[in-house]
């Protein structure tokens, strides 16, 4: 189909779509054709303009040029709404529930069945049982969403958009947070419903399950579509690959062990409970220097409490954290930064940074003790810009100057700096969680080899990620945490992406230490 | 690069003296007009009451009184904007101040020191005192979480039951007279006026006002604020607790530890608000039932109209005096006294929601910027 026909059995048509940015373009002439009853991936890197791609067709925004098709017609649409009626429904990354809401009430929400005095309940659940047998996607519209786990959720998202009568169904990064088990389940759930002539698009940059599951497959590189792929049979990962990124793939492999004998840090025994529930049970390891010890485990299983226990900023029940030989677990956060701990945190405009502070302020934050920040007593601009204009340059953060606050920068360019303040200053330790999440190939390539780097001059190594190729690639050590436990401890290079993901849904490991 | 946004006068004006100058000078026209409008609606000429204030205003005694005011001013502002500056709302500094004047003017007057030490020694009570009782709200937030809004705010009633009481029975200095009222501090303890420096430029002033020695003290107040905020690694992680509490933890800095230090610093401060009358202001040099009262509530509303900044409070301390004292003698020309008081409660509110709006301009403009140059170092680069 070269010409823009709109034969039958188109159910999307994009066509030169370009979206624009301040001082970015994000999508420059993209093309998309989706047929009718496909499964269709979208593919490419994070910053390729995937999702800006998405939000145009879901009316988050509206495009600076370009037509947007939808089964004939063409529509400009100017709000979410407009798209839910003409049946495009988006399946956010993060999923938007109420958990103290039952599943009906939470897919009901904002479109709520019945008259004004009285929710009509038993309508709500019919039909919701109804979508469910048809498409596969089974569930006890009276359970309560809290109690779910992360794939049932992502069912209920999917009906929500379905209830709205979404014939289009959009999934940004659907398999990100599932282990691999639920993904098979998610896409017999996307068969079916295509089967049943509905249409399901889905990003992705996870080349296997895309060549395994979709009809067909649009390319996007830096916002420009670069190939369309009507038979996945006909290309191989490697050339999809090359594709993305113009280039080989690169890859987090470390080379050499540098694992040491000298132990860095050790927790034994963490014990922490929340609101009476138990998040951490019983975790013990050691970090040697030059070692990475990775965590893999679906979100929520202990990794955040983790973390905030090795840095003091969560209330031990029971346990010990020492810092090379030295007993930490009563010291404060500040005395084991002090000491050595760098922490690159998870979400790092919440804790990693503060957005109106200028650039060489949120360097110096952490490190406002030492040189060349100050002295303890004073703060030294002079110093801090200093560094702050090396972490600029070595660590290639895209910025007008160091002066500037830290919300005009990019979230690729806030992590790089984060990263760089870390890295400049010497850490003993570093607690790394999700150091590349929602960053380029290019620095996240950078990231990896900066840990690379240290991690060869004595540097231990916390790393939690959810990116499991990053965590076989540079860990030495791998643990898996489950329901607060470390499930499984694994030597990465007998690690699979099938098998972390057995231990990560709660299946018991042997220890193989 | 497309520019969809329409620049319009006021984005130039704000392009070109920055919203600094301009949220001010808009909310002082608003508040202009809007007494204005207040008067005309009572049957009065706002005009010629305007005349009446620049009248008065224009006088080498109003300039004497507005700064020795202002200074006052001055120092409760900053009290309350250490506070701020970290999220933490000191509505207490009334109580403090109150309290610490009483203890200083009774220490103070009891003690038979040179001026060299006594005037130092009477600060240090002042101080001392403010401290320790905003320390109570603050070891109330760490240890049992109590909030400190509500807990300074009933502080306030505790001090002015306590003032009370120990001026009545224990510190009043019986005169005979009805008046409540310690005894009046020494020669010794009274800081020196400045009017010599106006007799050196050959300016001489009334008798009936004097230009308060507490003005330098206000100024180093301000100075030293300005120091610790902005150049002292205390101010730097009490700005980052205030702006994101959160990373400040991970950084490592003990908000428990801060918010006690910077309630204590803030009523510290408070402390030397009543400075002001009782070593400087003759018609006072003692502790009693007509000592300035709600210095502490004044402070709130100048911290917030100087954006908790050294240099903003100072500005908005004047621009209070000064309404307060233009619009004093309007009652004698049979103007509403309130009037006054309408005009600084316009321009505060006015002030903080142009404020408000400019900052969110100013920074969109800047992301916008940012971005607009990030791209272009971007086209040299790879992809």
């Amino acid at each position: 189909m070269t010409e823009t026909s709109l034969a039958v059995g188109v159910a999307i048509e994009l066509r030169d779509i370009v979206k624009r940015f301040p001082g970015v373009i994000a999508n420059d002439g993209v093309n998309l054709t989706v047929r009718t009853g496909s499964i269709h991936a979208i593919v490419g890197e994070n910053g390729a303009g995937k999702s800006t791609l998405m939000k145009t067709l879901y009316g988050a925004h509206r495009p600076d040029e370009g037509t947007v098709t939808v089964n004939g017609v063409e529509h400009e649409f100017r709000s979410p709404r407009e798209a839910i009626a003409a049946g495009i429904g988006m399946v956010f990354q993060h999923f938007q529930l109420a958990d103290n809401l039952t599943v009906w009430e939470n897919i009901v929400l904002g479109d709520e069945p019945g008259s004004w005095w009285a929710l009509g309940s038993r309508t709500a659940r019919a039909k919701i049982r109804e979508l469910g047998k048809r498409y596969g996607l089974e569930i006890n519209p009276d359970s309560l969403v809290g109690d779910l786990g992360v794939g049932q959720k992502q069912r209920v998202e999917i009906l929500k958009v379905l209830y709205r009568g979404a014939k289009i169904i959009i999934l940004d990064e659907p398999t990100a947070v599932l282990v691999p088990q639920e993904v098979d389940e998610l896409f017999n759930s996307l068969a079916e419903l295509t089967a049943g002539g509905a249409t399901a698009i889905f990003i992705s940059h996870k080349l296997d399950e895309v060549l395994e599951h979709a009809d067909a497959i649009t390319v996007i590189r830096a916002g420009k579509t670069v190939g369309e792929i009507d038979d996945p049979n006909t290309v191989n990962a490697h050339q999809l690959s090359e594709m993305m990124i113009g280039s080989e793939l690169p890859s987090p492999e470390t080379r050499e062990s540098t694992v040491t004998t000298d132990v860095a840090l050790e927790v034994t025994g963490l014990h922490i409970s929340l609101d009476g529930i138990e998040r951490l049970r019983d975790v013990s390891f050691k970090i040697h220097r030059g070692e990475v010890v990775g965590i893999a485990g679906v979100e929520g299983n202990g990794q955040a409490e983790l973390v905030q226990a090795i840095l003091g900023l969560e209330h031990l029940d029971a346990g010990r954290v020492t810092l090379f030989g030295d007993d930490i677990t009563k010291a404060s956060t500040g005395a084991r930064r002090h000491a050595g701990i760098g922490y690159i945190p998870e979400d790092r405009q919440k804790d990693g940074m503060i957005l109106s502070f200028s650039l060489w302020e949120n360097c110096a934050l952490g490190h406002q003790w030492q040189e060349p920040y100050g002295d303890g007593r004073w703060i030294d601009k002079d110093g801090a810009l200093g560094r702050t204009e090396e972490i600029i340059r070595e660590f290639d953060v895209r910025t007008p100057g160091s002066t500037v606050p830290a919300l005009t920068l990019s979230g690729g360019n806030q992590q790089k700096l984060i990263v760089g303040r870390e890295m400049t200053s010497n850490p003993k330790v570093l607690v790394a969680s999700h150091p590349t999440r929602g960053i380029d190939v290019g620095a996240q390539a950078a990231i990896w080899e900066v840990i690379r780097q240290a991690r060869r001059a004595g540097l231990g190594v916390l790393l939690i990620s959810a990116d499991l190729e990053e965590l076989i690639g540079l860990s030495d050590t791998l643990h898996v945490m489950f329901d607060g436990r470390i499930n499984a401890t694994l030597n990465p290079k007998e690690a699979t992406p099938a098998l972390l993901g057995t231990y990560m849904t709660g299946a018991n490991g042997a220890d193989r230490d | 690069m497309t520019d969809a946004n329409e620049t319009t006068t006021l984005d130039r004006l704000v392009k070109r003296f920055g919203p600094n100058v301009i949220a001010p000078a808009l909310a002082g026209i608003i508040a202009i007009a809007v007494s204005a409008l207040t008067l005309l609606l009572g049957g009065h000429n706002p005009i010629r009451a305007f005349e009446e204030i620049a009248k008065v205003l224009w006088s080498a005694d109003s300039f004497v009184l507005i700064s020795n005011r202002a200074a006052w001013y001055y120092v409760a502002g900053v009290s309350v904007a250490i506070g701020f500056k970290m999220g933490l709302f000191n509505i207490g500094a009334d109580g403090q101040y109150r309290l610490a004047a009483l203890f200083a003017a009774y220490f103070g007057a009891k003690a038979d020191l040179p001026p060299i030490l006594h005037i130092p020694y009477v600060i240090l009570i002042a101080v001392v005192v403010g401290a320790l009782w905003a320390s109570i709200a603050g070891i109330l937030k760490v240890t049992r979480g109590v909030n400190e809004v509500i807990s300074t705010i009933m502080l306030n009633y505790i001090a002015t039951g306590l003032t009370a009481w120990l001026l009545g029975n224990y510190f009043r200095y019986k005169t005979g007279t009805l008046l409540s009222a310690t005894k009046s501090m020494p020669v010794s303890a009274r800081l020196p006026n400045l009017d010599r420096i106006f007799e050196a430029v050959g300016i001489t002033m009334s008798d009936t006002v004097a230009l308060q020695g507490f003005i330098v003290i206000a100024i180093l107040v301000g100075i030293g604020y300005y120091i610790l905020l902005f150049r002292s690694r205390f101010g730097f992680d009490l700005r980052a607790t205030g702006l994101n509490p959160m990373a400040a933890r991970s950084s490592g800095i003990n908000p428990k530890r801060m918010v006690l230090i910077t309630i204590t610093l803030s009523g510290a401060v408070a402390g030397l608000i009543g400075m002001g009358a009782l070593l400087s202001d003759p018609q006072h040099f003692k502790y009693s039932d007509q000592f300035p009262l709600s210095l502490g509530f004044t402070g709130l509303s100048l911290a917030l109209l100087g954006r908790n900044h050294p240099v903003g409070i100072a500005l908005a301390g004047i621009v209070w005096a000064a309404i307060e004292r233009g619009t004093q003698p309007l009652t004698q020309k049979g103007f509403p006294q309130e009037i006054g008081k309408i005009m600084q409660g316009a321009f505060l509110l006015t002030a903080v929601i142009v404020f408000e709006v400019m900052q969110r301009r100013a920074a969109r403009e800047a992301v916008r910027e940012a971005a607009a140059k990030a791209s272009i170092q971007l086209e040299g680069a790879p992809a």
